[in-house]
């Protein structure tokens, strides 16, 4: 399997242009769909790395499910535009210490990428098919990780719980 | 040629873009959005990486990590309607009491 | 440069074109085939006028619509608006994308490859089908949301609402016949219900899975927001719930997403419990005929329950969704999945 260069890119640059909208837009209305559309890029960037099972499980979980509640909450609460309350202006060094600071990081992870070499991926078929398959998949599910499975259930109970308990309104 | 390295930046450069957005925005829902761009971005590396070294758990980190995202959002956004009803905005510059 | 210009890829090409357009004339089909079965059910002629026995009346209404006002609320979000119903439509085509609908075929000997009749398959079908439907979501509560109209806020968020709760059982009932297919994609499942029994019952998954497929069509017809589930469009109670504030094209486009949505969930049952293109007298690669057969009948299926059951209320409709579908549901797979590990 040759990745070519070009639906990555596609791929990246629309995860990363969305994302900077969502991180951007005044309305949160239309940050919730640019995140819909970025996800849908990540479940693109998911079927070029052999994963089909993880990037639909992406659209139904992530874009199907959760973006469903977050749209549901902000027409609920109306929250059409910024709280621009005024004292959330910063002074100019916070800016400055922030550029400077995440320049440094990206150095960092240059430095480390660097020192990784060019890492390219397996073509072997046999890996391609034994990753892509959703028997190995649940096999794995639910023989190497069936504890955490189990546990993830009790947490998903819980958390649907504890939902329904802290948005109720006080009779 | 795609290589690991490419992967591994563009999740670099998506968990930056989520960290900006908890950082800079006053609104709590743009919040939790940006949060979830960071857990997306770690399951983007965790793919490339299962990809790289040849097995499934990278697909099963993902899988686990959706799914403790999905409660989280939903946690954070019941807390976001109760924290509404109380004081009528989504800033969290609103909810300073506890501050000394 | 060119040089990657098979014809294996030609036809291909013109086949994803011949569904494509072949959906959209269903649709146009549909129209007709709904008011001239209500039409007889209710003991009149319905529309004999236009074309014989009003074959053009689907026909006549596009270019009525067409010709209407495009209108738009002012105080609506208008990148919103205009998006809800493209995607609405955009996603019931998708859905369909992964169906297959015959074995392959060589068009007689013109092509070196054999072509197989779909669009594409996918090793997670049944899993795209569930995702594209769960997408569709968007397309109404967008719609409800950006009209600016409480009639449209509505009958939109009770749409959504409705679409979430019945999605859990059609997921299970996905389930249960994954498990006894052993695969999730929707060309092997169709393949591994070849043969007969006693050389007359056919191997279908709907005489191992009945209650399954009745959760199914059940969960079916109240994701594509049809009678008796239709509460959210009932144009009695909510003028016409989420799509009030659309007119003409936009209007249309809807309309066509339900439809085609419509024939994307029979089409999937026909593959999921019907055997989608096996059957017993034609040549195998005429299985496309039967496969339209199956798809029919599952539609006039649909038709006739609009206009034979009353509506229910909504929250008679969300109980029967979490109450009686889902643990029936859950029941089901439990059962399937006992029988499958006892009998091998």
């Amino acid at each position: 399997m040759e990745m070519n260069q070009l639906p990555f890119f596609l791929f990246a640059a629309i995860a990363v242009l969305a994302s900077l909208g969502v991180v951007g837009q005044r309305n949160p209305m239309h940050s919730v769909l640019l995140l819909i559309v970025s996800f849908g890029a990540l479940a693109g960037l998911y079927v070029l790395l052999d994963a089909p099972f993880s990037a639909v499980t992406q659209i139904i979980v992530y874009a199907g499910a959760i973006m469903v509640l977050f749209l549901f909450v902000v027409m609920l609460l109306n929250a059409h535009t910024e709280d621009d309350s005024p004292g959330a202006r910063r002074e100019p060094w916070v800016y400055r210490a922030f550029v400077v600071v995440s320049l440094l990081l990206g150095l960092e992870v240059a430095w480390a990428l660097s020192g990784l070499g060019l890492a390219s991926f397996s073509t072997d078929p046999g890996t391609v098919s034994s990753i892509s398959s959703v028997a190995t998949i649940g096999v794995a599910l639910f023989t190497k990780h069936s504890f955490a499975f189990e546990v993830t259930s009790i947490l998903i109970l819980v958390s649907m719980v504890g939902a329904v308990v802290i948005a109720r309104k006080e009779p | 040629m795609v290589t690991l390295n490419h992967f591994l930046i563009l999740s670099g450069v998506l968990f930056a873009i989520g960290t900006v957005g908890v950082f800079l925005r006053r609104n709590l829902i743009t919040i939790l959005l940006s949060i979830e761009i960071m857990l997306n971005a770690v399951n983007l590396t965790f793919v490339a990486t299962g990809r790289y070294v040849g097995t499934v758990d990278g697909q099963i980190i993902t899988f686990f990590v959706m799914t403790v995202a999905a409660a989280e959002a939903a946690v954070g956004l019941a807390l976001v309607i109760a924290l509404f009803r109380h004081r009528e905005t989504l800033s969290p510059d609103a909810f300073t009491s506890l501050k000394w | 440069m060119l040089d990657f210009i098979n014809p294996t890829l030609v036809a291909h090409l013109v086949l994803i074109f011949l569904i494509f357009n072949i959906l959209v004339l269903s649709a146009a089909f549909m129209v007709w085939m709904e008011r001239k079965v209500c039409a007889y059910i209710q003991d009149r002629p319905g529309p004999n006028r236009v074309g014989p026995e009003g074959l053009l009346q689907p026909f006549a209404d596009v270019i009525k619509l067409l010709f209407k006002e495009d209108l738009k609320p002012a105080a609506a979000d208008t990148l919103v608006f205009l998006i809800a119903p493209v995607i609405s439509t955009a996603t019931a085509f998708a859905a369909f994308s992964v169906v297959p609908f015959g074995t392959e075929t060589t068009l007689f000997g013109l092509l070196s490859e054999p072509l197989r009749l779909e669009v594409t398959d996918v090793n997670v079908a049944v899993l795209v089908v569930f995702a594209i439907a769960s997408m569709g979501i968007y397309g109404i509560v967008l719609a409800g949301w950006s009209s600016n109209s409480k009639y449209s806020l509505l009958g939109g968020l009770r749409s959504a609402a409705q679409m979430i709760s019945y999605e859990l059982s059609y997921g299970l009932a996905l389930a249960a016949v994954v498990m006894l297919a052993g695969s999730l994609s929707l060309r092997e499942i169709v393949t591994n219900q070849a043969g007969y029994w006693f050389y007359v019952i056919p191997k279908w998954y709907v005489f191992l899975q009945p209650i399954g497929f009745i959760i199914f069509m059940t969960a079916g017809v109240a994701e594509t927001n049809r009678a008796p589930f239709d509460f959210p469009e009932a144009e009695q109670e909510l003028v016409a719930g989420y799509h009030t504030e659309y007119s003409s094209m936009s209007f249309a486009l809807f309309f066509l997403a339900e439809y085609i949505n419509m024939v994307t969930v029979s089409a999937v049952a026909t593959s999921l419990y019907l055997g989608g293109w096996l059957g017993p007298l034609l040549p195998d690669w005429m299985g496309w005929i039967w496969f339209l057969v199956k798809v029919f009948a599952l539609l006039f299926f649909y038709v006739w329950m609009r206009w034979t059951l009353p509506r229910y209320r909504y929250d008679q409709l969300m109980e029967f969704g979490w109450k009686v579908l889902l643990p029936v549901a859950v029941v089901n797979l439990i059962a399937t999945a006992a029988l499958v590990i006892w009998l091998g």
